[in-house]
């Protein structure tokens, strides 16, 4: 109506959703994965904290990302991590992560009709000892890639895995066959590069960056050792180790 | 034993013919099989003291603590069946945190009382259930000031100036009454309850025991806490000290 | 047995369900109750009498927080006595901006919370980021069944040595920094408070960190139309929760005299 009032009866409903920015990635390599996010945690244009991980190990040989919507993130790690908890109580061992991977889309359809507004990245050493890859959407549709990039860079990030990864748009030299998997030295740079562009694209991007990097059993540490700002975090040093590098973004 | 083989003592829902409850009679005797616990109400505030019997050495001293919170204004402690006391207990935190909702203010213990009475009462109307093997002593300090109550087996709640329940409280109470106990300090109070729990205890007859001691009034700023390990340790030496004085002469 | 008093003596229905075929949460006598009045049920849609701005920071003893004594109804400041901070225990401090009848609410459930921690009577106290965690939890749960207790709440604490400084909402978003606001504060205040903060924690005096959350609080009562001159500072360290008598920002508005260009003056 011309004078500001209306025709029909209005509602405002309570909105249970935000969205908090920044954005995740995992590239899997032959034997081994890694799984990045930076750590700023933002709504609109405020940056509420420069440090709020978006990646959690699980298991010595499973590490998620979760992005999105803040709380349904930390909600929802904290519901797999008991559900893994759990599954060590009566089974007296780690889940594998393909089952994790299941297990991860049955929580998040069983909230189909009221989502986790959340996209989760599992990365991690499968069985066999290959490095894999887990993307997920709100509502639980998975599958299994080589690298998957996701959140508010996810339209940056994703084209220059695709190229850099999946080498698309380029054509290999005569009688030569594009690599399968990349080692982790050009994995890293690959990550690191990721973020510092889209932290320079995107508001929502910046401030810190944690990479965990899971191995394979048996694997050396080898084009980790010496790495700037490593840490170890695995509970065992013969199985499946995790490791996280975590290293400064810009702030602006 | 008169009820005895009568067929009037087997359920709580039954009268014998002179109008007497034997059950909850003999909750009354399975109190006064138990330590004694006392209360003093005084100028100032409340005192619990209970004789702790210690019925095993392996267990690890000061722990399992016998005077319980009910509320941050009220303490309790039951002599008897330690089990239902505690199960009182309970019961009065619900009571405290439900009128808290409701009023958003304290319970007094006058309520408290009352209404874990009423509780209490229900345990003699039937059959199915057996009546509190326990006496309770519940001390507070409320707006009223402080306030002292016993709840019975029965379910009779009454309000004291001084209370003692369990073995010794006969003896307990003839102590009590010597006492001005209006005119007493919270602390005069402690070292009189240690004096009295001292005394009605019976070494030659008993095991060991341990003094407890629980205060709340002004000294605590309303607060149900135990007494400071110092002034515990002062009381014992002077209840014990008072005892052999009493014995020489 | 069964312990509601009012159930004994009366006959007992074995005949229903005595085998279990029903889940615990299928049977009849625990499915959700139908309640004629469902359709008419009022949730909290948004605020009625709220809260601006708190602010918090860390600093070398602890934490300080800040919140103004004004309670708005809507543009009306209606309550201009109103106490925004309340220690929870003796190691925290909560600053709520936001709905006050919801931070009423939260006030209560953290009192039982607290009184039923003291009756175990085993030595263990609640922490902030105990506190912290509960509150996240009922905030996200609240919000979750679409009933949300509408606030920004912060959490400050000293504990066991160590500071402690977090966030929660109305949607359950959580997350600490060395210093924090909520509301208008949170775009007034934190480029100041970040500035004189952020990797000085551990350095910054007890009377700095008065002096920049009183210069903040002017900030905002220059800025913000929903605030007030007089406010309130909690602070909490190894001496426990200290929550300040109000104070009086001191203003100036003689450079209103010179603004020219709108307003009455043409010249």
């Amino acid at each position: 109506m011309p004078d500001g009032s209306f025709s029909h009866p209005q509602q405002r409903q309570f909105n249970p959703y935000s969205d908090n920015g920044g954005t995740i990635l995992a590239i899997a390599g032959a034997d081994f994965t890694v799984i990045a996010g930076d750590t700023r945690q933002s709504e609109g244009y405020s940056i509420q904290t420069r440090y709020a991980p978006k990646v959690f190990r699980l298991t010595d040989r499973a590490v998620l990302a979760v992005n999105g919507f803040a709380a349904d993130g930390n909600m929802f790690v904290k519901k797999v991590k008991q559900r893994l908890e759990w599954y060590r109580h009566a089974h007296a061992k780690d889940m594998p992560l393909r089952a994790i991977a299941r297990l991860i889309q049955t929580m998040l359809y069983a909230q189909r009709f009221f989502p986790y507004y959340v996209y989760n990245i599992l990365g991690g050493i499968e069985e066999d000892g290959s490095g894999a890859v887990y993307s997920f959407d709100p509502v639980g549709s998975y599958e299994r890639e080589a690298c998957r990039a996701a959140g508010a860079a996810q339209s940056l990030v994703q084209p220059f895995l695709d190229n850099q990864i999946y080498f698309k748009n380029q054509a290999a030299a005569p009688n030569q066959s594009h690599p399968a998997h990349l080692p982790l030295p050009d994995v890293l740079s690959i990550v690191i590069d990721s973020f510092t562009s889209a932290t320079e694209r995107h508001i929502e991007v910046g401030d810190g960056l944690e990479i965990y990097v899971v191995l394979a059993k048996g694997r050396s540490a080898q084009g980790l050792e010496g790495a700037r700002g490593i840490q170890e975090l695995s509970t065992k040093s013969d199985g499946d180790r995790v490791f996280v590098i975590r290293r400064e973004l810009k702030k602006d | 034993m008169t009820s005895i083989g009568t067929g009037y003592d087997l359920s709580a829902s039954t009268y014998s013919p002179d109008g007497r409850i034997f059950q909850v009679e003999y909750a009354n005797k399975a109190v006064e099989n138990s330590g004694t616990a006392i209360g003093l109400r005084v100028k100032d505030g409340v005192v619990l003291a209970v004789e702790k019997l210690i019925h095993s050495k392996l267990l690890v001293p000061e722990a399992n603590r016998r005077i319980q919170t009910v509320d941050r204004h009220v303490g309790l402690v039951s002599a008897g069946l330690l089990a239902d006391g505690r199960n009182l207990a309970n019961r009065s935190r619900d009571e405290a945190s439900g009128y808290k909702d409701t009023y958003r203010q304290p319970i007094p213990l006058k309520f408290l009382a009352d209404r874990l009475g009423m509780y209490v009462q229900t345990y003699t109307l039937y059959s199915s259930v057996r009546p509190f093997g326990c006496s309770t002593i519940l001390g507070a300090c409320d707006k009223t000031g402080p306030t002292l109550y016993i709840i019975e087996p029965s379910g009779v709640a009454y309000g004291y100036h001084g209370a003692a329940v369990g073995k010794g409280r006969q003896l307990a109470k003839t102590e009590l009454e010597k006492i001005k106990l209006s005119e007493l300090t919270m602390r005069e109070a402690v070292m009189e309850a240690a004096r009295i729990i001292h005394l009605v205890h019976d070494d030659q007859k008993e095991k060991d025991f341990e003094l407890e001691i629980t205060w709340v009034g002004e000294e605590t700023k309303g607060v149900h806490l135990p007494v400071p390990k110092d002034l515990l340790e002062e009381a014992s030496r002077r209840a014990k000290a008072a005892l052999e004085e009493e014995i020489e002469s | 047995m069964d312990h509601f008093p009012t159930n004994w003596g009366r006959p007992r229905n074995d005949a229903y369900d005595a085998y279990n075929t029903y889940p615990l949460h299928q049977r009849p006598s625990n499915a959700p109750t139908h309640d004629k009045f469902a359709d008419a049920v009022q949730r909290t849609q948004q605020p009625i009498v709220t809260g601006t701005s708190v602010l918090a920071i860390m600093y070398k003893d602890g934490i300080m927080m800040a919140a103004d004594n004004l309670a708005s109804y809507g543009s009306l400041a209606r309550f201009k006595s109103i106490q925004r901070l309340h220690a929870v225990g003796s190691n925290t401090v909560l600053g709520a901006s936001g709905d006050m009848s919801d931070f009423q609410h939260i006030q209560s459930l953290l009192d039982a919370l607290v009184t039923e921690e003291f009756t175990h009577q085993d030595a263990n106290t609640l922490g902030p980021a105990e506190i912290h965690e509960y509150l996240a939890r009922v905030m996200y749960a609240r919000r979750s069944k679409m009933n949300p207790l509408w606030n920004a709440l912060l959490v400050g604490g000293f504990k066991d040595g160590k500071r402690f400084l977090a966030y929660v909402d109305l949607l359950g978003v959580t997350y600490t920094a060395p210093s924090l606001a909520t509301g208008y504060g949170a775009h007034i205040a934190i480029p100041l408070l970040r500035q004189a903060v952020d990797g000085r924690q551990d350095t910054l005096t007890e009377e700095e960190a008065r002096k920049l959350l009183h210069d903040c609080m002017r900030v905002l009562f220059y800025r913000d139309a929903r605030s007030l001159d007089k406010y309130q500072v909690a602070t909490v360290t190894d001496a426990g929760v200290d929550i300040s008598d109000t104070i009086k920002i001191d203003t100036t508005w003689d450079f209103a005299e010179g603004i020219r260009g709108y307003g009455a003056q043409t010249q």
